[in-house]
């Protein structure tokens, strides 16, 4: 008979160890299948917080990154022009010490001359003390790329923010909104959390120009036109207002909607919070009149009116002031519809549902609980509305305060930190001043004085040369052109160094951060500044330092190379110093550790910092007696204290591992996480786990856990007087005063009520044609199996997105007919691509996209220079310049957020051009060399053939 | 010539929800990592690093748009309709009247008498590719490094497998899937977790015209409440304080608070 006899039950594997993924930034916990010391598959942790057991398409191909044939294997040294890729190998020896050649002197000169920024670093708490001692300012990651309009925003306003930071009430709410979400943060969460709101019948309403992914699957999909959601959220405020549908007794008792500000205009103090003595908020008693310190009121707080201060002052509530903003009919559903693409009756209806499912399908949940006033409340009341957002609203020259408008929302609506609402995930909520302000000030061979990054509250906290004007930065951060660029301006850093704007530098050194190709706007212009030599033959950016893992674009433009390990030959930690994994009703962190010894001469990167450091004699990097204070990177995880007894990992401290958060180093504490399978985890005790912002048992625990010295509750500020600060600035107040050209920006985007203003790329196109010239928008989408410019690498992940044609909207195409596989071009203000399109209907009529990161430089990655990523695919930066067009007054205008520098990528503007049929896209550059010692690649791949059976 | 088994006694299969599949690819990639080095030969890849990668796999999800009404948008004022995606993962269906199986000349392709999975007995498999002919949803490839046909095979090293945890018994799909889209189990008993399922949710059949019985079944979008809803609109009409304005509103509001 034809049926054989098969073994049902064939080994699987000899052992499986469990580290963390490292396919995305999403962190998820992964068993790790070996079989003949070969790796045998990799899927999902089950006991782990973030993905439960699930594993998505790139966490399941990282099989294929971890042998990659694009894997470095030694240190290189450049031998050829840089751009060209030709490199010499080097021994690790010669490599430490010609980095230490040039970062010594620059140390003992002038610290500010080194640029130290990293990519999608998951290590920032090490690599920015490596920046702090090292004594230069410049340092961040590419949160200025990425995210920081979300977590100023958030952080600003509620003191957490969305992102990774924060969750919805996913076994609770009934009613979801997604704005712009992408796929590489909280991905497996996001897809858990709205399968389970699917399944019990919770209404999900996507906001997004393009349906893909979740908004494919959404109940309601809101096409919105890019760069208009503060303003539908405006609207939708507007609506609550106007039906008087908003939560009075939450937003009296967590808000600073009754406190009184300033009203004296002209005046220094003009809209600033009226304080007494001891520098607390006043707020008028209802029906009295009598104005006391808001903790002597609680809710008994009048929200309207006007008041006269001890001093004789008038002063009226945050709330009046509010509602006199948003009833403006400027907000209208009407008035927005046209500009925002979403119908007036939509706005409405959304918002009548909102407070419907808020106020209406109110959750009680029977768990008695005591506030930071100490009152004790027998029940928790739950606002079963949640939101969550991300790159989509980030990456605008708006993102700051549409972040802040969402909040707002969220704040009317009683539905932060409560049962089916939105909740913080420590160590948040944190409010903005019990983060570190920024430390600047840099000094021949002296370490800074605290962090490089940081909230600055006022003007008195921006980086400023004496002058109060020049920056102190390289990219401007905290300077009057971005002075809450909490995560700095990476995508600056390169322009303004070329510029010599505000000085040149000496040694540029990135980790993982690809910016001569998809990580920078204006790729082109970014390749030319690398390449560009001063007269004296030198280049401009004397020395490029880069440490990748891989033989990204980024390797060919640096002159030494310090390979990097994959992510299963390493050690890591995910720390609540920095990007923790926790979860809502849990705190928690976790590791990567060498599953794998590297077959190649490569080394963490981390480890080489920690030897840097010490060979340059950095404080904290060498003991008392000048010898390395760390062996390597797992020595610091385990040894290294931020504050007495808190150090990278809060798990499994003090001598015999029993202590959580706080408690002296472990030294077999990494052994302890392996065994627990990679993390560590700690619940929330129950009656902390809600309203953590005002809750005395959740804000005494999270001083227990080491997140914090001393209770740190959070006001949300719907009014922000530091952004009020630097409007007072702008209008003449204050001994420190921005640059003229910039005081007006400032007034209108500094507004302490989030505002809408339209994005600045469409409004700057006067000199070239304006608006109707660009009538389009043009964006980029994330695919959910590839992850930036590292997939494409990945034989697996490629021959699911290996091309990425741009999605054309049909009426578009009608109009211009144009039919799928037509070539077009693509024309902004500041270039021309030429591509190939394809027809879609489920997408804003007035907007292009298409996948992120999909198009490659020949020849890098080890792909074939033919390969469809270096032909077809192509990427929107070309079309993308880092600055603003010329206005005609000689300056230089960011394309970024003016509140925090954040990159505004999705204000592209365009129009389009059918084009000559063509087999490639454009523009085209040379390939770029494969780095000395990379493999020729395999032709053929069959893996685990031999367990074949 | 193989013939079928004739009702088999379990009918081991998928059911797949295309209410919650984002399209997201992790079961296809999660099925290549286990099948590639699982049941018989290696998933192949060809030219995985060149101009024109290809390789084998057994699991694929197909995404395109629908468009009901075209003129929605106009209608409704705004600039979007109600056009959308849908994402479409496809594998073998395991059908009980598999028309793979009864076309194959050298008795490699089977499905088996006790769970109903369709299998490829890779060691009498000549690559003829008649079977991927005969099936009608194109769920067979052939492996072009080891020409034999490769097919999904319900991880049947995995269901069964005594080394690895009860509760990881199940395809390697279904065990990744971050949407809990994929649900696996016997379709021939009624009380079945997935029988229930495709009763309650009104499960359907791929192509039924082809009379091929599939196995796996799919389960259909649940009714998305979108725009329909206009009872809200009365809501919002009722709840408009514009007699008194929004500050006698607030002024009643703040009473009630005490």
């Amino acid at each position: 008979m034809n049926k054989p006899a098969l073994n049902l039950s064939p080994p699987v594997s000899d052992r499986i160890e469990k580290t963390t993924c490292y396919m995305c930034a999403c962190r998820c916990g992964i068993d790790v299948h070996i079989r003949d010391g070969k790796l045998r598959y990799i899927e999902g942790n089950r006991d782990h917080p973030v993905n439960r057991g699930v594993l998505c398409a790139k966490g399941s191909a990282g099989i294929m990154q971890h042998l990659s044939p694009s894997r470095l294997r030694k240190p290189l040294l450049r031998v050829g022009e840089r751009g060209k890729g030709a490199f010499r190998e080097i021994e690790w020896e010669e490599a430490m010490a010609l980095a230490v050649s040039w970062l010594k002197p620059v140390r003992e000169s002038d610290p500010r001359k080194l640029a130290f920024f990293t990519g999608r670093d998951q290590s920032q708490a090490l690599t920015s003390w490596f920046a702090q001692q090292y004594g230069t300012p410049n340092f961040a990651a590419h949160g200025g790329f990425c995210s920081v309009n979300m977590a100023a925003g958030g952080i600003s306003t509620i003191g957490g923010a969305f992102w990774e930071f924060g969750a919805p009430d996913w076994e609770r709410t009934r009613l979801f909104m997604l704005f712009g979400v992408a796929e590489d943060h909280d991905s497996n969460p996001l897809k858990i959390g709205i399968s389970k709101l699917k399944a019990r019948g919770a209404k999900v309403i996507g906001v997004n120009p393009v349906r893909t992914g979740y908004n494919a699957i959404a109940d309601e999909w809101v096409g919105i036109t890019p760069g208009t959601d503060g303003l539908f959220i405006l609207a939708l405020v507007h609506e609550l207002l106007r039906t008087g549908r908003v939560d009075l007794d939450y937003l009296l008792r967590y808000s600073n909607a009754g406190w009184l500000l300033i009203d004296a205009p002209g005046t220094a103090e003009h809209g600033l919070i009226a304080r007494d003595r001891e520098g607390k908020p006043l707020v008028g008693l209802r029906g009295s009149g009598i104005i006391v310190s808001h903790d002597r009121a609680g809710r008994k707080a009048t929200l309207k009116g006007a008041y006269r201060l001890p001093d004789g002052r008038r002063a009226v509530p945050v709330f009046e002031r509010l509602v006199e903003t948003y009833l403006d009919p400027k907000y209208a559903p009407e008035a927005v519809a046209e500009e925002t693409g979403v119908p007036a009756t939509t706005i409405r209806r959304i918002a009548a549902e909102l407070a419907r499912v808020a106020f209406e399908e109110e959750i009680v949940l029977e768990r008695p609980w005591t506030d930071m006033k100490g009152e004790r409340h027998p029940r928790m009341i739950g606002r079963p509305v949640s939101f969550h957002a991300m790159r989509g609203i980030s990456a605008h020259s708006n993102g700051f305060q549409t972040c802040r408008a969402l909040h707002l929302l969220q704040v009317l609506l009683g539905s932060v930190d409560c049962p089916g609402g939105f909740r913080f995930e420590p160590p948040y909520p944190k409010p903005m001043a019990a983060h570190p302000r920024p430390h600047g000030d840099a000094r021949p061979g002296q370490p800074l004085a605290g962090p490089p990054l940081g909230f600055p509250l006022g003007p008195e906290d921006l980086l400023l040369e004496a002058d109060g004007v020049t920056p102190q930065r390289i990219d401007k951060a905290y300077s009057w052109e971005a002075p809450l660029a909490a995560h700095g301006l990476m995508h600056m850093v390169i322009s303004n160094a070329a510029a010599g704007d505000p000085y040149p530098v000496d040694v540029l050194f990135l980790y993982m951060a690809n910016m001569s190709w998809n990580s920078s706007m204006n790729s082109r212009g970014v390749m030319e500044m690398l390449e560009a030599k001063r007269e004296d033959g030198e280049y401009v950016i004397p020395k490029i330092i880069y440490s990748d893992a891989y033989a990204s674009e980024m390797v060919a433009y640096a002159d030494l190379v310090l390979p990097d390990t994959t992510y299963l030959e390493r050690h890591d930690c995910i720390s609540l110093l920095d990007r923790p994994i926790s979860e809502p009703d849990a705190i928690a962190d976790s590791i990567r550790w060498p599953v794998f010894e590297p077959d190649r001469d490569v080394r963490g990167f981390q480890s080489v910092l920690l030897d840097l450091g010490a060979r340059l004699g950095l404080p904290g990097f060498v003991d008392e007696n000048g010898a390395p204070a760390y062996r390597d990177y797992a020595d610091y995880i385990t040894r290294h204290e931020r504050r007495p007894g808190v150090g990278p990992l809060a798990g499994f401290r003090g001598a015999d591992g029993t202590k959580s958060g706080r408690g002296e180093p472990n030294p077999d504490q990494i052994r302890r996480y392996i065994e627990n399978g990679g993390f560590w985890m700690a619940h929330v005790p129950e009656e902390a786990q809600f309203f953590k912002h005002a809750n005395r048992a959740y804000q005494d625990w999270a001083v227990e856990m080491g997140v914090t010295d001393a209770p740190t509750p959070v006001t949300f500020e719907l009014y922000s007087e530091p952004l009020r600060r630097f409007q007072l600035a702008a209008e003449g107040h204050g001994e420190r005063q921005p640059p003229d050209h910039l005081r007006a920006s400032i007034r209108a985007a500094f507004t302490p009520l989030p505002c809408w203003y339209p994005p600045f790329e469409g409004e700057s196109l006067a000199e070239v044609g304006g608006k109707e010239a660009f009538p389009f928008h043009a964006i980029t989408q994330r695919p959910m199996a590839m992850y930036h410019s590292w997939g494409s690498q990945n034989a697996w992940l490629r021959q699911i997105h290996g091309t990425n044609p741009l999605y054309v909207p049909a009426p578009v195409c009608d109009e211009l007919g144009l039919e799928d596989g037509d070539w077009i071009w693509v024309i902004s203000h500041h270039g021309r691509i030429k591509v190939q399109m394809a027809r879609m209907a489920a997408v804003n009529s007035r907007t292009l996209w298409t996948w992120n990161a999909i198009g490659k430089r020949k020849g890098a990655w080890n792909l074939a220079p033919d390969a469809p990523e270096a032909t077809r695919g192509f990427l929107l930066n070309h079309l993308i310049h880092e600055l603003l067009p010329p206005k005609g007054d000689g300056l230089r205008w960011a394309n970024s957020d003016p509140v925090t520098g954040q990159a505004a990528w999705y204000d592209l503007r365009v129009r389009i051009e059918k084009a000559e049929a063509g087999d490639e896209a454009e523009p085209r550059f040379p390939p770029q060399e494969r780095p000395a010692g990379l493999p020729e690649p395999p032709r053929e791949i069959r893996y685990g053939q031999e367990w074949s059976e | 010539m193989t013939s079928l088994p004739g009702p088999t006694p379990k009918k081991l299969g998928l059911v797949i929800d295309l209410d919650i599949c984002v399209g997201c690819h992790a079961c296809v990639v999660s099925c290549k990592e286990w099948n590639t080095g699982g049941y018989g030969a290696a998933l192949s890849d060809q030219d995985p690093y060149g101009a024109a990668p290809s390789g084998s796999w057994n699991n694929r999800v197909h995404s395109f748009e629908i468009e009901p009404d075209p003129a929605a948008s106009r209608r409704q004022g705004g600039a979007y309709g109600d056009a959308r995606i849908v994402h479409f993962p496809k594998s073998c269906l395991h059908c009980e009247d598999a028309p793979c199986v009864p076309v194959c000349p050298t008795g490699a392709s089977y499905k088996r008498a006790e769970d109903g999975i369709v299998l490829v007995n890779e060691d009498i498999c000549i690559g003829c590719g008649l079977c991927a002919w005969a099936c009608p949803y194109g769920a067979r490839e052939m492996d072009a490094a080891e020409g034999v046909m490769k097919k999904c095979t319900l991880c049947v090293d995995r269901i069964y497998n005594e080394n690895i945890p009860e509760v990881d018994r199940v395809p390697a799909c279904v065990r990744s899937c971050p949407t809990n889209a994929r649900h696996f189990g016997d379709l021939a008993d009624p009380d079945s977790e997935v029988s229930r399922m495709v009763a309650e949710r009104g499960g359907i059949d791929l192509m039924p015209e082809q009379e091929t019985k599939p196995v796996n079944k799919y389960l259909p979008p649940r009714p998305r409440r979108d725009r329909d809803d206009t009872s809200m609109l009365n809501l919002a009409a009722l709840a408009d304080p514009v007699p008194t304005g929004f500050l006698g509103w607030l002024d009643n509001a703040l009473e009630r608070l005490g």
